[in-house]
């Protein structure tokens, strides 16, 4: 086997964190230890209104008599605090996140850009309609677009993140069900055992009991362990594909069959939507029910843990389920907003992470129907050439070509010399990346599940590649220290949770 | 083709050559042919970065927002409006730190060893709102105000055994359909508590033993509720009280968890978060101790590395979806970080006295707005109570077209109530709010322009 390309001992510029500039070991005091009472950044503006009392303005017995006590501190030392903070994190923007399921992929900068324009920033979620057609042309041309790229025929965009999307879908089902069989509305939903654990915990949101089907020997649903589930008590089926161990669902059609059979619908969940971008759709496949993850497919960022955006595609007879309201063009040329006849209601407060659903146009704009594919294409492209390369080093469960992502196992290091998948997270950590995926999916022991993403170049799987072959090679001697180029060592998690201190003010001593 | 995705077709033919294949068509070979697309996607062709912004200019051009300021024609409108979404200042400092590409780019702190500044940064977030609530704890967010009610009322459920819920009219109309679109599923049982003259009447009725009482405080026409009424109610049904909060108010009011709230949500969006349409907003949600292990979404801790260095670190994890599965009470995966952050560096950016400052003008701009509408010929007070940082007035005219009218004039003038607006059981009025960001002179051409528009 000959490796292509560059060779791997060379930089990788794009995805390679060792030479990030953090700032050494010592902890950052909290902001709490850099306050200096009677110091401050606030200013407001010049009003001229009359100066009443706190006493004046509120009525006797509600009027805190103390202040909240707040961080006193000057704006130079406020943001030299959370400056020196973002130097102890990691993000895609400073090197590559291989982190399974997630897909860090880059945020191109252009949307960053779009979100900070005022015609969009600076708009009252309730101001009329006509006050804010281009938020609405916006929407409903984000939403056309989504259809197209599921194959479905309505979408809300109201669900704020993609476990937010899997209940709005689910109560859909629910809503369906009840209509069309009032009498005896089904009660189960059928997940398979690599299902993400959102999937399960939406279904007992929804109202229903879970129905957990086995994987079968090549990692994808035992077709025949579902049929020996089904019957008339179940809703639907709720299905990643290609699935969480990164492999299609090769027989969806079968699936499909089966389900629409006992009258259940199919749930898409779309965590892994970027791998078939342009190639297939869920639509085409059988879906009834499509929630997209526009922070992972999209490119949107991710925050640190949000926000993000899930909105929910589904197929024509479902449509008048959708949450209310959603926007609407009219033949005029103008747009407004309307209610479906039997909408299941609001699932959030305004019109979803609107400016999240911003960048994600963009992204659609920027990407083009052509572009969209590309991404699936190179995403999977990095994948098999990872796993390739990673395959005589690991133990790979199903050993076959995979779509955007696969999980390789660490059980054999764990057997012949101890090292388990977390040491290997923590010890890539120290090589200059992030730690793929660790632990899930749940059926695979001592899973690392790991998604390289399209925007890393080839030098740059190369070293992670490299990385990933040293560590194996070297788990003899594995160092149990890891990681060590880190801001801090390995954290005490058992610790954090026994000795509880959700807040500064509950650290002893304080 | 854009130039996010990286490789040449050289290093493409090579990778292709690495896995034996001979086109990238072929790394799909596992898609059954019947289900592949024939053809491309019916979407426009990749645009440059300069097209893209061109045209979402145009769009953002086709909006009229709420960017006026000193009345200059033609910079938008001068906002009045709030129902739950407020024209505050979001002073530079907070926009820059949360902008920074380390906090924007990163994922969940799965990995807490190098994602020291997120956890920590949450840590303080936490701790801040836990203090504004008046309680033991605070989570890292939830999506928004409205998701943070629906989560507390699944706690009240799980924590009580009961299915009952009373709702105050005074909670957001918004915030009470999500209610509803939820426990379709959850199967909460809710009840809706009417206002009196702007206060709720929780007078038993009746029903089974509830989980929890709801109330907004202030509510959403303004009204500054009686927190020990609902504690007495509560207490008498041995329900939760939840009490959706407004965290700027809160810079001057006894905080909900000294006048007895179990639980505090609100929406954080008032500190340091644009108007945005709506979103990405915040969902603050604190609770007492007692509590913890039914906290929804992620938890910060402290605690240390293995060379006794402070750490923090998610923590209480068993209580989450990933782990928990079919057998957690919230199914939050991502969740606001970004939005949370932000609110951090704000309430720093405030701190003690700047926060009871940001109050203090909210409300004096509040009354002065209010005594000079009062003024007006036909425009009376919507209900009696007193109100601190928004209040509703019935006006001898539809309100929704008021609104209308009011925009030609270079304010959006308030949120619609009734028939035209929203939450019908209100009666028309309208919803006006005025926060720190209003001036004397804006006021004055505010009421002017009113005077005019009702003539």
């Amino acid at each position: 086997m000959t490796e292509p390309g560059p060779s791997p001992s060379r930089p990788a510029p794009g995805g390679l964190a060792a030479s990030a500039p953090l700032v050494g070991r010592r902890p950052e005091p909290t902001v709490f230890e850099l306050s200096s009472p009677g110091r401050r950044g606030w200013s407001f503006r010049s009003s001229d209104l009359p100066e009443w009392d706190a006493a004046e303005l509120v009525p006797p017995g509600q009027l805190a008599e103390e202040p909240v006590p707040l961080p006193e501190l000057s704006e130079r030392d406020l943001v030299a605090h959370h400056t020196r903070l973002t130097h102890r994190q990691y993000s895609v923007d400073v090197g590559a996140y291989p982190l399974g399921s997630c897909t860090m992929k880059y945020n191109p900068k252009l949307a960053d850009a779009v979100a900070a324009l005022p015609g969009l920033a600076s708009v009252h979620p309730m101001a009329p309609a006509q006050l804010t057609q281009g938020w609405l042309e916006l929407l409903v041309e984000l939403g056309l677009a989504l259809e197209e790229v599921t194959g479905m025929e309505a979408v809300t965009l109201q669900p704020p993140a993609g476990a937010a999307g899997e209940l709005t879908g689910l109560l859909i089902m629910r809503a369906h069900h009840a209509a069309e069989r009032p009498d005896r509305p089904p009660t189960k939903v059928v997940i398979p055992d690599s299902a993400h654990g959102t999937n399960p915990a939406s279904v007992t949101l929804a109202g229903y009991s879970v129905v957990t089907v086995p994987s079968d020997d090549r990692g994808c649903v035992d077709v025949a362990a579902l049929r020996a589930v089904l019957d008339d008590d179940v809703a639907g089926i709720m299905l990643t594909n290609p699935n969480t161990l990164g492999l299609f669902e090769e027989d969806i059609a079968e699936i499909a069959h089966v389900v629409h059979d006992v009258g259940g619908l199919l749930y898409y969940d779309g965590a892994n939507l970027n791998a078939i971008l342009g190639v297939t759709r869920p639509g085409d496949m059988g879906f009834d029910i499509v929630h997209l993850n526009l922070h992972k497919t999209f490119a949107v960022p991710h925050g640190g843990g949000g926000p993000g955006a899930g909105p929910v595609a589904v197929t024509e007879r479902l449509a008048r389920y959708l949450p209310g309201p959603v926007p609407v063009g009219a033949a005029d040329g103008s747009y407004h907003w309307t209610t479906p006849s039997r909408s299941i209601g609001r699932v959030h407060g305004w019109h979803g992470n609107a400016l999240a659903l911003a960048r994600a146009y963009t992204y659609v704009l920027a990407s083009g129907g052509d572009g969209l594919r590309r991404v699936a294409e190179a995403a999977v492209l990095n994948a098999n050439w990872l796993r390739q390369r990673l395959r005589d080093h690991y133990d790979v469960p199903f050993d076959r070509p995979c779509m955007h992502e696969f999980v390789v196992s660490a059980a054999g290091l764990r057997r012949r010399h101890g090292v388990k998948a977390i040491d290997v997270a923590k010890r890539l950590l120290d090589e200059g990346f992030h730690a793929p995926t660790v632990a899930f999916p749940l059926i695979i022991e001592e899973a690392l599940m790991i998604e390289p993403t399209e925007t890393e170049s080839p030098q740059t799987l190369a070293a992670l590649g490299e990385a990933l072959v040293r560590i194996a090679a070297e788990a003899p001697t594995e160092d149990p220290g890891a990681p060590r180029n880190t801001p801090v060592g390995r954290v005490d998690e058992v610790r954090a949770a026994r000795r509880l201190i959700p807040t500064y003010d509950a650290r002893p001593g304080v | 083709m854009p130039s996010y995705v990286p490789h040449t077709d050289a290093e493409i033919e090579a990778m292709l050559a690495f896995l034996g294949l001979s086109s990238l068509g072929e790394l799909f070979s596992v898609v059954p042919e019947a289900l592949r697309l024939a053809a491309p996607l019916a979407l426009p062709d990749a645009l440059s970065e300069a097209d893209v912004l061109a045209e979402v200019e145009r769009l953002a051009g086709a909006n009229v927002a709420c960017t006026g300021r000193g009345l200059a024609p033609g910079a938008g409108l001068v906002c009045f409006a709030g129902a739950g979404a407020y024209d505050h200042e979001v002073p530079e400092a907070v926009r820059a730190m949360a902008s920074r590409s380390e906090y924007v780019t990163a994922y969940t702190p799965y990995q807490p060893e190098v994602a020291q500044g997120v956890l920590q940064a949450l840590f303080e977030y936490q701790t801040m709102v836990a203090r504004l609530a008046g309680l033991d704890v605070s989570n890292a967010s939830l999506y928004d105000g409205a998701s943070a009610c629906v989560e507390a009322v699944n706690l009240a459920s799980a924590a009580t055994g009961r299915r009952g819920i009373r709702v105050s009219r005074g909670i957001h109309p918004h915030w009470r359909q999500a209610l509803r679109t939820f426990a379709a599923g959850s199967g909460s049982e809710l009840t809706e508590v009417a206002l009196v003259d702007g206060h709720t009447s929780w007078d038993d009725d009746g029903g089974p033993a509830p989980a929890a009482l709801v109330v907004q405080y202030p509510n959403f026409l303004g009204c500054l509720e009686d927190l020990s009424a609902a504690r007495r109610a509560a207490d008498a049904a041995g329900a939760l009280l939840v009490v959706a909060f407004d965290p700027v108010a809160a810079g001057l009011l006894v905080p909900p968890g000294a006048q007895g709230a179990d639980v505090v949500v609100g929406e954080g969006q008032p500190l340091g978060t644009p108007l945005s349409f709506g979103g990405p907003y915040l969902g603050l949600f604190a609770c007492r101790l007692e509590h913890v292990r039914r906290l929804p979404g992620r938890l910060v801790g402290e605690t240390v590395d293995v060379e006794g260095r402070t750490a923090y670190v998610s923590t209480l994890r068993t209580r989450e979806q990933d782990i928990r599965r079919e057998r957690a009470s919230s199914n939050v995966c991502t969740n606001q970080t970004l939005i949370a952050v932000a609110c951090a560096v704000q309430l720093a950016w405030l701190g003690t006295w700047g926060l009871r400052e940001l109050a203090l003008r909210c409300a004096r701009a509040t009354r002065y707005t209010r005594e000079s509408l009062l003024a007006l010929e036909g425009v009376e007070p919507l209900v009696g109570a007193p109100t601190l940082r928004e209040f509703a007035v019935r006006l001898p005219a539809d309100p929704g077209v008021v609104v209308d009218r009011m925009a030609d004039e270079g304010f959006l003038a308030g949120v619609a109530l009734g028939g035209a607006g929203v939450g019908a059981e209100y009666g028309d009025g309208l919803l006006v709010a005025a926060t720190e960001r209003r001036t004397r002179a804006e006021i004055d051409a505010y009421v002017a322009a009113m005077d005019k528009v009702l003539r």
